[in-house]
């Protein structure tokens, strides 16, 4: 448990998750967002919350899987807010703000069989979050991070 | 309506030997899951063409309870293992997914609510 200022508050806040996502590991892929729903579950967060988390966690999970090299994903809680960090080892996201066009995808035929890149994954993260921030490079990867209000 | 009505309109065959009755009012057809997860809202149906586990992960994550593929398809082992584990009821049936979700309509099953999680 860590402590932080914020505004003046003291929020105590606690990691609920931390896992590894393995590239193109499609068999697993939700494994990560299913737990932490689970745990938020249990927290007793208010369902309409617990589906906007699963829903840009599953969607950021997704993405790891389908364009990046492997990366990670963690969900941070206060008791103002619940982070979610997606961090990947690259190859980075060329253009960001075509990526965050709706319909716009780089994903080949063998992703869109499984019904993903149709180009709404970083529009729904968006959509669903009370901010998200991006940040991308060739060299290091990218991390997204999706705050919500709770 | 009831879930045992939709299932006997669509001519459905159910996964699984038994399942519990519950009450549709709303539904979806997609064969895109990332828009299944922009539009659903909590407790739809979903019909769809698509039979991986990734369909019941997408159910999992907007709370659908009831899923029916179309086009007598039949869902993998992955997806029938993973449904069962989360309580997913699964249904197939052999008809296209314009007809059934002609069917469910004219029979006063609406549409989700768009961009709008409740």
């Amino acid at each position: 448990m860590k402590l932080s200022r914020s505004g003046g508050i003291i929020l105590s806040s606690k990691k609920l998750i931390e896992e590894e996502i393995e590239r193109r590991n499609f068999k697993k892929g939700g494994e990560v967002s299913s737990k932490l729903k689970s745990i938020l579950r249990k927290l007793g967060v208010e369902t309409q919350i617990i589906r906007k988390i699963s829903i840009i966690t599953y969607e950021l999970e997704m993405n790891i899987i389908i364009h990046s090299k492997g990366g990670k994903i963690t969900a941070i809680i206060n008791n103002q807010e619940i982070k979610i960090l997606a961090e990947d080892k690259g190859p980075g996201i060329k253009d960001i703000d075509k990526a965050l066009q709706a319909g716009y995808s780089t994903a080949e035929d063998e992703i869109r069989e499984l019904g993903f890149g149709a180009g709404m994954g970083l529009n729904n993260v968006e959509q669903y979050s009370d901010k998200m921030e991006i940040e991308t490079s060739e060299d290091e990867g990218t991390t997204i991070k999706a705050f919500l209000n709770v | 309506m009831k879930l045992s009505k939709v299932v006997e309109l669509l001519e459905a065959e159910s996964v699984f030997e038994k399942y519990e009755d519950l009450e549709i009012e709303t539904a979806c057809g997609a064969d895109l899951m990332s828009d299944v997860l922009a539009f659903s809202h909590s407790k739809t149906m979903l019909l769809t063409g698509l039979t991986n586990p990734q369909v019941v992960r997408t159910a999992e994550m907007t709370d659908i309870e009831v899923i029916c593929f179309v086009r007598g398809k039949k869902p993998v082992l992955d997806t029938v293992q993973l449904a069962k584990e989360k309580g997913i009821k699964l249904f197939y049936s052999k008809k296209p997914l314009f007809e059934s979700c002609g069917l469910l309509y004219n029979s006063g099953i609406r549409p989700e609510k768009l961009h709008e999680i409740e």
